[in-house]
């Protein structure tokens, strides 16, 4: 095997951003959904660990992982309903709700979930990309999970859908204006709902991977923030589907850093390269927001940039 | 954030007469606690699904949370740091803001308590406790602040940017406590060096509670001063109401929010310092137990009124401190009562529709012909 030297670590990275970045994709999807039906669900970090236990769980007592993401899709999109549901009540306030939720997600299913730290759950199937070269990092960096490229083509077919369809467009004049869908007979009360649930789906999915591939097991801190961090990539990406894709995709070379270099031998500042995904959606909502200007591509009817 | 009526009461005024007072003032009361049952009805349900006894829960809490004078010594030692935890949220919520990082504030207010307590090691008490105390408010203070002066000017998102921060102040303490600051005789838990006896804070005379309890409740009484009683906190009632009348009106809308944020965050940071030097006697990783989210739905429950933070901080204090105790009677998990907390949270905010529908609460139904 040749001596590789420093070049493992833009490997690694490039191989961590397309392993780590796949729940960030599938949570910022759905966000962007709910977020471009003028409603923001911050309770997907919850929804998140919720859909990676039930996903593990479910995995484990079936043997299949596609029964667990299924699972994990499910109880997403019953944690979004109810979100859904609780803001669509006068006077309730969606950022505090979303709070709640994050909670709750994190409470059942760590109560739940207690059982399944020990046993081993089947994984997701992945396919291999790398097999032109002789490297075995580049074989495991091009090791890519299924769920990656269906979180890929699902972020095309969104991008299209609020461009091109019925559903898109439905969604879109809700989002920006309550007054205007009432006028033209549509729901927005339904419609946000729905769209709540649908884009809490996404989340749990996001969960299945995290549990059933990488890191590929269950515990209470698989996902540490990973969620919110999502919530944060949206506004980013200007509500646009395929642009979440490559923040996705950033994102998660942020949070392969810290593995990377401690596999190489860095100990020192250890954790503060674990910090650098924060770090990086820190600067990145800085640099995005302004104090002034309605931002960009932000649906009409969201609180959080009003 | 447009929707401030549910986490601001609009300013009150006293024309009514008192019994339309007394009304008023029951619904924000009556309220909470009907939204409070609720909470506990659901967890009841829950926990019958599960086949567990919800009598044996809610006797067993009180048991172990307030039934003895030990329990209620254990109860009180958790409710210093809520106090504080509670008022990081509650400060910032009059301004419309909610702020839910405070545990980044606890956590490196600690660090910097526990830091100062080696600098100052060799000096007397007088001159390292006041370091200890002001390092650690200020740290705190930097913190959350920050996190106000970037949403004044920057216009980021308060709770997503003071969450984040939360796992970066974690991040922060991990790596001080495990590198430049530990101590290397601490093998197994790594901390920083512990503090000499004549740094650590003791007891209330006779009470068995060390003093951050009392600091605690003196904050939230100075607090509820601050807001209710002068003018920066009518200013800031005022700004949370309409932010931009605020602005047209000359209210120095940036200063209000960077200074609650501010003083939201040194008291987080004071709560740092006490689990330092009264609890584990050096900083480490015990600083970050979740203090800071416990915090935010006492706010909540309070509904952001700092002397109604009391009440619900000894409340919820209790709730943990039987834990334990729960855990292993009812064979259930630690986890249990953050779901409780899940329920009681979407509990409480669901309420917050309800006001103004009944009529009994309307001071106008009291008005004295």
């Amino acid at each position: 095997m040749e001596d590789l030297g420093l070049w493992v670590i833009p490997l690694a990275i490039l191989g961590g951003a397309i392993r780590v970045s796949t729940p960030f994709l599938f949570v910022s999807l759905g966000e962007v959904l709910t977020e471009r039906s003028g409603r923001i669900n911050l309770g997907l970090e919850g929804t998140l660990v919720f859909g990676a236990m039930s996903a593990y769980a479910i995995a484990y007592l079936t043997g299949s992982p596609w029964l667990g993401v299924l699972a994990a899709a499910a109880g997403g999109a019953f944690f979004g309903l109810i979100h859904g549901l609780i803001c669509s009540l006068p006077r309730v306030n969606d950022i505090a709700v979303g709070i709640a939720m994050m909670i709750l997600g994190m409470g059942l299913a760590f109560y739940f979930g207690k059982p399944y730290v020990q046993p081993v759950a089947p994984d997701l199937p992945s396919i291999s990309f790398g097999w032109w070269s002789d490297i075995p990092q580049v074989k495991a960096a091009l090791r890519v999970n299924v769920l990656f490229l269906i979180g890929a083509v699902l972020a095309f077919a969104m991008w299209w859908m609020f461009r091109a369809t019925k559903v898109g467009l439905i969604i879109r004049v809700v989002g920006d204006s309550t007054d205007a869908a009432r006028a033209m007979g549509l729901r927005p009360t339904l419609i946000r709902t729905l769209a709540t649930a649908a884009g809490g789906a996404f989340a749990g999915v996001g969960g299945a991977y995290l549990s059933l591939f990488y890191p590929g097991s269950w515990n209470e801190g698989i996902s540490s923030g990973q969620g919110l961090m999502a919530v944060a990539l949206v506004i980013f990406a200007r509500w646009n589907p395929i642009a979440c894709f490559g923040a996705a995709l950033l994102f998660g070379g942020a949070g392969a850093l810290g593995p990377t270099l401690q596999s190489v031998g860095f100990s020192e500042g250890y954790y503060l390269f674990f910090a650098a995904p924060y770090v990086l959606t820190l600067g990145v909502l800085i640099a995005t927001s302004s104090p002034t200007r309605a931002m960009t591509g932000a649906p009409g009817e969201l609180s959080i940039t009003k | 954030m447009t929707d401030q009526t549910a986490s601001t009461p609009p300013v009150t005024s006293s024309t009514n007469g008192s019994l339309g007072m007394v009304a008023r003032r029951s619904e924000a009361v009556l309220l909470p606690f009907a939204a409070l049952l609720v909470g506990f009805a659901v967890f009841s349900v829950f926990l019958l699904l599960q086949g567990k006894s919800p009598i044996e829960f809610f006797s067993l809490t009180y048991r172990a949370g307030f039934g003895t004078a030990f329990s209620w010594q254990n109860t009180l030692s958790r409710t210093a740091p809520l106090l504080f935890a509670a008022l990081c949220v509650a400060l910032p919520a009059r301004l419309g803001l909610v702020v839910i990082g405070g545990e980044g504030a606890i956590v490196l207010g600690g660090v910097a308590a526990g830091a100062m307590g080696i600098l100052f090691a060799g000096n007397a008490g007088l001159i390292a406790i006041p370091m200890m105390v002001a390092s650690a408010m200020l740290v705190g203070g930097l913190w959350i602040g920050s996190v106000g002066a970037l949403r004044y000017y920057r216009g980021v998102n308060e709770t997503i940017a003071s969450l984040l921060m939360a796992y970066i102040a974690i991040a922060l303490m991990n790596h001080l406590v495990e590198g430049p600051l530990r101590d290397p005789a601490s093998l197994n838990k790594p901390s920083t060096a512990p503090l000499a006896d004549s740094l650590r804070v003791g007891d209330i005379p006779g009470w068995e509670v060390h003093w951050g309890l009392a600091f605690g409740m003196l904050c939230c009484v100075l607090a509820w001063v601050l807001i209710d009683k002068t003018t920066w906190g009518f200013a800031a009632r005022i700004a949370g109401g309409n932010m931009r009348a605020a602005q047209v009106q000359g209210l120095p809308v940036g200063r209000l929010i960077v200074g609650f944020t501010a003083l939201g965050g040194a008291l987080a940071g004071l709560a740092g310092y006490f689990e330092v030097a009264a609890v584990h006697g050096a900083a480490n990783a015990s600083l970050a137990t979740g203090y800071g989210y416990t915090g935010i739905l006492i706010a909540f429950l309070a509904r952001h009124n700092p002397l109604a933070i009391i009440p619900v901080a000894i409340l919820l204090a209790g709730f943990e401190a039987s834990s334990g105790l729960i855990q292993r009677r009812m064979d259930l998990p630690d986890a249990t009562t953050l779901v409780l907390q899940g329920f009681v949270f979407i509990s409480i905010l669901m309420s917050d529709t309800l006001y103004g529908r009944f009529k009994v609460f309307a001071p106008e139904r009291w008005r004295s012909a």
